[in-house]
């Protein structure tokens, strides 16, 4: 765990704490254990937001300040998002505190992005008494049947000596295997009852095998395709940041010397200025990248699900290719795309013991291909976007040069639309974990509360948010959060008064008619003082390196919004539905 | 559950007009709260329609099977089977064709001790099988079992003689080799108390 004395607490520390979990059987109340239980699993940060249904195990908290750093956020919502990022950044669970009813179902939309994500998140939520359950109570919301399918798991628990066990369940299960969002919904009955604590970690369920077995056979099997491959290709996606395989993954590719392209969240598991990293994939990604895929004659799939924005249209996706698919999750294999040979297994486990069995090549035509592929884009595209000399700003020349000024070591956390798709094809990731991105869900509104738990997560790197206009305004009370916690994000709003991505899309494919795209923004530099964060709005194209410059070296939370061209658009693009191979460069 | 396509669906092929064909689906769980919704849930969002759902704990304590019928696609299924299986609490999950299940159903009718004097009831509860559970002096009922068209054409059988209310059952199957399986779980069991004599 990273050291968290960066962030003060402005609330005076309690008399009364006890420090150690206690070795032996205690009684105590179903809140006390709730904390216990947390601390015993490692937690120091949670994202909160109290109400009558939680109250017991806030009072609790107020005990354990030196050991529970609790962020009140503005709107749960940012809660799981900051639990995201957290989570993302630190590589530990992302925990989440909630009341009854609306502060609920105000997780959802962040449970349902984390469970797509694959993110670590236990959620507890305060539950109405257990005999009022099922009678429309005040603040009674069936959460359980809310976040059922999209929780790995969800838990109610109505007596207090329950607690600790469910709790334990819910980390084993957030972590291990794929990992994913769990709930745990407590009556406030179980909440003051009392208990004998004894917390005991859960290291096995006995109908949930989170460790796939390595079959042999199937490493041999996918190391001779390897082996006789012509024109071998790798894809890169999220699981391989979260087994943390990036090392093993850049090994395989160097000793065969393969192309390694990568899914939106895979960005940052390999440096994009490694010689075999080939780009991005999907219907904005880079031009190489995806038109490859239907050229490659075995396609190495590793840590990805194949999803639909990045096959396009799936009967010609990679239909010449043999097919390694490396995967934790079974349901995932054959899914979308059939598999020659399925690996299950962790990715890690899976490169480790393929690496020894592959022989060294080279592949240098198939390697030119995509250089020139990318000369063709960098022609067509990226010059004239990341160095115009005119007109107004352009989103990918400031990501240019935030990328330039950060040296690609920042966290970079976007949000949804034009400046997304921008920011993750421009900056320049040189270090595993640094992209955070609501990638399956494509959840506006994710970016501020996100960089603000990985800012925490991780408090000594650089986050810097960079976010669409409309996103903005879908989560900026997080703002206060960011004041009151002192937590020292920067925030870049590329502001081109316009639902971007959507209003892209009506251009191309409706006829222009801009129907409801067009936004009347508010002055996001005074909105941004109003919560006493510092900033300023560039528009001119010669202030924006200076003002990067000031954002940086301000310390603690800042804001730039900087004003871009309304009516730019994202190229290259596969229109949805359409095969790869159609992908556009104008 | 929609019943109204259950009764003529299936085909003799199996094989219904939309190109569906009726599927066995056995999933073994733990037992938990909610366990049924967590699985039919799946099955909702696939637009999967269930034609029967029976379930109860196997002979292993703690361990419930769950017994589907539903009309779809193998290769939907299958997939559907990778959902369920995904899911915390459930062992393992398998779909079935018809020749891998032997399966019964059990249908109870109740019909007005009236009718005990029209014709010969009697004769027809004997041919096929059938048996007589109760009677009072209102009504009596009559059980059977058998595949799902046998008891309906009982049913038919029995109009004529005024059936005040007919309940059939889902589907209780047995998989010709589902051995492998429960020696899988015995196993598990046998792994859990040596677990538990190491702890202690
Ligand atoms: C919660 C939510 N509502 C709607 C959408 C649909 N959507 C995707 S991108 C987008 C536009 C985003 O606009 P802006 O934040 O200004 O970013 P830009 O595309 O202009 O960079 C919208 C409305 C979404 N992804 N999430």
């Amino acid at each position: 765990m990273q050291q968290k004395d960066v962030l003060p607490m402005k609330t005076e520390v309690s008399e009364k704490r006890v420090v150690t979990t206690p070795a032996t059987v205690q009684t105590m109340t179903g809140s006390e254990a709730v904390i216990r239980s947390l601390i015993a699993e490692g937690v120091d940060t949670i994202f909160g937001y109290p109400g009558g249904a939680i109250m017991p195990i806030y009072d609790a908290l107020y005990d354990f300040q030196q050991e529970v750093h609790h962020i009140l956020v503005r709107h749960e919502q940012g809660a799981t998002h900051a639990a995201q990022g957290y989570a993302r950044s630190s590589g530990e669970v992302g925990v989440v505190f909630a009341t009854s009813g609306p502060g609920a179902t105000n997780l959802v939309t962040g449970l349902a992005d984390a469970y797509m994500d694959s993110t670590p998140m236990v959620c507890i939520t305060g539950q109405v008494n257990a005999v009022l359950l099922g009678t429309d109570a005040f603040q009674e919301t069936d959460v359980i049947g809310i976040t059922m399918p999209i929780t790995k798991w969800n838990i109610q628990v109505t007596r207090s000596e329950d607690i600790p066990g469910a709790i334990a369940k819910a980390f084993y299960i957030a972590r291990n295997g794929r990992p994913g969002p769990v709930l745990v919904d407590i009556t406030k009955n179980a909440q003051v009852g009392k208990l004998d604590f004894n917390y005991k970690k859960c290291e096995y369920i006995r109908s949930y095998h989170p460790v796939p077995e390595l079959s042999e056979e199937a490493i041999k099997d996918a190391a001779a395709l390897i082996n006789q491959a012509q024109r071998p290709y790798i894809l890169c996606g999220h699981g391989v940041l979260i087994s943390g395989a990036e090392k093993e993954l850049i090994a395989l590719a160097e000793k065969a010397n393969i192309p390694i392209a990568s899914t939106l969240l895979g960005l940052s598991a390999v440096p994009v200025d490694h010689p075999l990293y080939v780009g991005y994939l999907g219907m904005h990604g880079n031009y190489g990248p995806n038109i490859n895929t239907n050229e490659c004659d075995v396609l190495i799939a590793v840590g990805m699900r194949f999803d639909d924005r990045i096959t396009g249209e799936v009967s010609s996706y990679a239909s010449q290719a043999k097919v390694i698919h490396i995967e934790i999750d079974a349901a995932e294999i054959n899914k979308i795309i059939k598999a020659d040979v399925p690996v299950h297994a962790d990715a890690k486990t899976a490169l480790q013991a393929l690496l020894p069995h592959i022989a060294p090549t080279q592949h240098k035509e198939w390697l030119q291909t995509f250089k020139e592929a990318d000369k063709q884009e960098y022609d067509k595209v990226k010059h004239r976007e990341l160095y115009p000399e005119e007109g107004m700003l352009k989103m990918a020349e400031v990501v240019r040069i935030i990328s330039e000024k950060t040296g690609g070591h920042a966290i970079l956390v976007t949000d949804v639309g034009q400046h997304q798709m921008i920011a993750s094809r421009y900056y320049q990731f040189k270090d595993p974990n640094t992209n955070i991105t609501s990638g399956g869900m494509g959840t506006m509104g994710f970016a501020l509360p996100a960089a603000m738990g990985a800012k925490m997560g991780a408090p000594e790197k650089e986050v810097v948010a960079v976010i669409g206009d409309g996103c903005f305004q879908m989560t900026l009370q997080e703002l206060g959060t960011i004041y009151q916690s002192e937590i020292g994000v920067k925030i870049v709003i590329l502001n081109n008064n316009f639902l971007g991505m959507v209003r892209q899309w009506q251009q191309l494919f409706f006829d222009k008619r801009y129907s409801s795209t067009e936004m009347i923004n508010p002055d996001f530099v005074q909105i941004a003082k109003g919560f006493y964060v510092p900033g300023r709005k560039v528009t001119d194209r010669a202030e924006i390196a200076a003002a990067v410059e000031e954002m940086l070296t301000h310390k603690g939370a800042y804001l730039l919004e900087v004003v871009v061209e309304q009516e730019d658009n994202v190229f290259p693009m596969v229109p949805a539905g359409a095969p790869i191979s159609h992908i556009r460069l104008e | 559950m929609d019943n109204n396509t259950s009764h003529t669906a299936a085909a003799s092929n199996g094989t219904t007009h939309s190109g569906l064909r009726e599927y066995t689906v056995t999933v073994y769980t733990e037992d938990r709260i909610g366990i049924t919704n967590r699985i039919t849930i799946i099955f909702t969002r696939r637009h999967i329609n269930i034609t029967s759902l029976t379930t109860a704990q196997t002979e292993i304590p703690g361990v419930y099977k769950f017994i589907i019928t539903v009309l779809a696609e193998r290769e939907k299924l299958d997939k559907v089977i990778g959902q369920i299986e995904k899911l915390i609490e459930i062992h393992r999950a398998f779909v079935h064709d018809e020749s891998e299940v032997v399966y019964q159903e059990l249908a109870l009718y109740k019909i007005s001790t009236a009718s005990l004097h029209n014709g010969n009831i009697e004769q027809l509860i004997r041919d096929n099988n059938a048996r007589i559970l109760t009677i009072t002096s209102e009504y009596f009922v009559i059980e059977k079992t058998g595949h799902q068209q046998e008891l309906i054409d009982m049913l038919q059988k029995l109009v004529p003689y005024g059936v005040i209310e007919y309940s059939k059952s889902g589907r209780v199957a047995i998989v010709k080799w589902s051995r492998r399986f429960h020696d899988h779980l015995k196993d598990l069991q046998r792994k859990e108390a040596d677990n538990l004599k190491l702890v202690h």
